[in-house]
């Protein structure tokens, strides 16, 4: 069992004072995020990125990742008291929450809502420890053909499977893939779609098209809404959390299912917010009495909650094995890596021992600290609500200033960010996808770059997507995946003609 | 409402648009606002990239070549776009934004778009505080002294986090340089 060593190192780096206390800055900051309406697990990632670029990758990477698990946790609060999901992943658990909340058993079902977070994210870290470093051994032999099939599967899977309108997808994806490609070309050393503005010869830079998408747009969103609210407080006592930890067990069959469910979504472009909302319908389904969920029914809470916090979790597994992100909050981690210095890609199990197994180590114990702060503190941080949100909506603008100022020093990428707030803003109201937009920014240049290296070593010849095994059968499902909508409605259809009685 | 109870958590909103406030636009009508400033996004990105090499050289694609054809793309699913949008029934688009939304939306985008402009010569941390004050003040209806308390707290809490203690350089201004940092 090489992992179990090589994670038994990870926690020896983790074990620092330094590491520690950046552990629990992190996750305050995090529940926080959390939170607060407006600011969720990416945008709160991406503001406090800039905090981290004076710091080591291995204390920037423990940091920020445990900001992403407290955002988590922190959203099934103001769901469960408010009866407002903090997060998109989090509004499967009003459903039965918020009715146990008006039923005074509020401390239940946060208790309920927390641990099957924690056990959620168990399972996805278990997956990360024994998956990854085998993926990425794999992974190891690809050259650039296997690596541009990969990115363009992630981008296929993206149009091919996702909820929204495909012309949607396909807008978001093309957008964010041109604004990578602006400026200095790496292969040629030509200047493209500069049109002779020198700020644009850097590029748009990743950070900075977040921080404004995220951040600035969910605060012009928020402020359209009526901001009034009314919910209950709420304390847990040890009493509750062992009753509730008590009846864990019986629900063995909906917290196994659930963290499956989410540890798939995770893995593919499926997503946090699927994942719950999957999970709640499935629980729903199979028990035996349906008609008691959206009463306040405990399970209601499990179901959800288990699927977000897997799916949270396993987003970061294609991120750490093959440089791809499984979600938006991924991509910003991704992204983090870069300004770090470190090269994502299955080299990083390699070369940098120490970071990722001190990464996946700071997953176990951020989730298991996690869960000890967020029972304690509950009370602390529903109170958090009682600030207006007049007074945190500019705090969190000036922040988003700071950070995108931060990056290169760069006035114009404040102004970008704002455009990218009034872009992010319009988008979200009619309905533009904006994760594959932030994909597809990311991985821009990587892809580009295996795409002319493959053609340089073939010598221009499109067959080297199909010239083994391998790289075929990866290009040969991304086009399946890409046509999937239009395949399956094929099939259905064929499968009519079949059934259909003759003349 | 009735006032709350110990155990309860109520936070007022004194400036929220209204639920009934009439419609300034459809989602249509933005759609297709959207999709043609795309459209022309995507033939001026394409034009450019079509004079720097959009074709296939000896060893692979010009640097032109890849761009290009995102453009082709890009033009595509917004003319697709287009078409599916003005094809639908007029009547059955909802409403993109209200008026009272709208008054909203633009009361915290031009606070900060002059707290952009104001950061360069102010310098970062006073400009932060009049954003604080001001919106906590006019958007937030909380008493001036109380708003006045908080951003200054708030924008001295920022300057020593990122100018003290992480060493973040932001844009300074004179109230700095009287202080000599």
């Amino acid at each position: 069992m090489e992992a179990i060593t090589l994670l038994l190192h990870g926690f020896a780096v983790l074990l620092t004072w330094k590491t520690l206390t950046l552990m629990m800055i992190g996750l305050l900051l995090g529940v926080f995020v959390g939170v607060l309406p407006g600011l969720g697990g990416p945008n709160g990632v991406a503001i406090l990125l800039p905090l981290t670029f004076t710091m080591d990758p291995t204390s920037a990477i423990v940091m920020l990742s445990c900001i992403y698990w407290g955002a988590l946790f922190g959203g099934a609060i103001t769901s469960i008291l408010f009866n407002i999901p903090g997060e998109a992943w989090s509004v499967a658990t009003t459903f039965d929450g918020y009715p146990m909340a008006q039923q005074g058993k509020a401390a239940e079902a946060l208790t309920a809502a927390f641990t099957s977070s924690f056990i959620g994210s168990l399972v996805a870290v278990i997956l990360i420890t024994f998956l990854a470093p085998r993926i990425a051994g794999f992974a190891l032999r690809f050259g650039p053909p296997e690596f541009f099939a990969v990115y363009f599967l992630t981008f296929c899977s993206f149009v091919g499977l996702g909820r929204e309108e495909k012309h949607k997808t396909l807008i978001s994806m093309a957008l964010g893939l041109l604004l990578a490609a602006i400026g200095m070309d790496t292969v040629s050393g030509q200047l493209r779609m500069t049109f002779g503005f020198d700020p644009l010869l850097r590029g748009v830079n990743f950070l900075v098209a977040v921080i404004g998408l995220f951040g600035i747009s969910e605060i012009l969103l928020t402020m359209e809404e009526r901001l009034a609210l009314r919910g209950h407080s709420a304390k847990i006592s040890l009493r509750v959390v062992l009753k509730v930890w008590k009846e864990l067990p019986r629900y063995w069959v909906t917290l196994l299912r659930s963290s499956a469910i989410g540890c798939w979504l995770g893995i593919t472009p499926g997503g946090a917010i699927a994942a719950s909302f999957m999970g709640y319908n499935l629980a729903k389904r199979f028990s035996k009495d349906p008609a008691s969920f959206g009463k306040g029914r405990i399970e209601g809470v499990f179901a959800p909650e288990t699927a977000a916090h897997a799916s949270g979790t396993a987003a970061l597994l294609p991120m750490l094995a093959l440089g791809i992100p499984g979600s938006g909050t991924a991509a910003i981690l991704l992204g983090g890596l870069m300004v770090w210095g470190l090269n994502p890609g299955p080299l990083l199990f390699v070369e940098h021992k120490d970071f990722v197994w001190g990464l996946i180590a700071s997953m176990y114990l951020g989730n298991i600290v996690g869960l000890v702060i967020v029972l304690t503190t509950v009370p602390i941080f529903a109170s958090i609500l009682r600030i207006p949100f007049a007074a945190v909506a500019p705090m969190i603008l000036v922040s988003c200033a700071i950070g995108a100022y931060a990056i290169q020093n760069a006035m114009f990428d404040v102004w970008l960010m704002l455009l990218f707030g009034v872009v992010g803003y319009v988008f979200k109201k009619i309905g533009v996808p904006l994760a594959p937009f932030t994909l597809a920014l990311v991985l821009g240049n990587r892809s580009e770059d295996a795409f002319r290296l493959a053609m340089i070593g073939a010598g221009g010849d499109m067959r080297v997507f199909w010239s083994n095994g391998l790289v075929g059968s990866i290009t040969t499902l991304a086009f399946i995946l890409l046509f999937w909508p239009l395949l399956s409605r094929i099939f259905a259809g064929a499968a009519r003609l079949r059934h259909a009685p003759g003349p | 409402m009735s006032p709350p109870s110990a155990q309860e958590i109520a936070v007022d909103d004194p400036t929220a648009p209204e639920p009934d406030s009439p419609a300034v636009t459809t989602t249509r009508t933005a759609e297709v606002v959207v999709y043609v400033l795309l459209l022309a996004l995507a033939l001026l990105l394409g034009f450019d990239n079509w004079r720097s090499g959009m074709g296939w050289a000896k060893d692979g694609p010009q640097s032109g070549y890849l761009p290009f054809y995102l453009c082709v793309i890009l033009a595509g699913a917004s003319v697709f776009g287009l078409g599916i949008t003005l094809l639908k029934r007029k009547e059955v688009s909802p409403t993109f934004v209200t008026r009272d939304q709208l008054r909203r939306v633009t009361q915290v985008f031009i606070p900060t778009l002059l707290f952009c402009a104001a950061m360069q010569w102010l310098g970062l941390y006073v400009a932060s505080f009049l954003l604080v004050a001001g919106f906590m003040r006019f958007i937030g209806r909380i008493a001036w002294w109380k708003s006045l308390l908080t951003s200054f707290v708030f924008a001295f809490a920022m300057f020593a986090t990122f100018d003290v203690a992480f060493d973040v350089i932001m844009p300074k201004g004179p109230i700095e340089a009287l202080f000599g940092r």
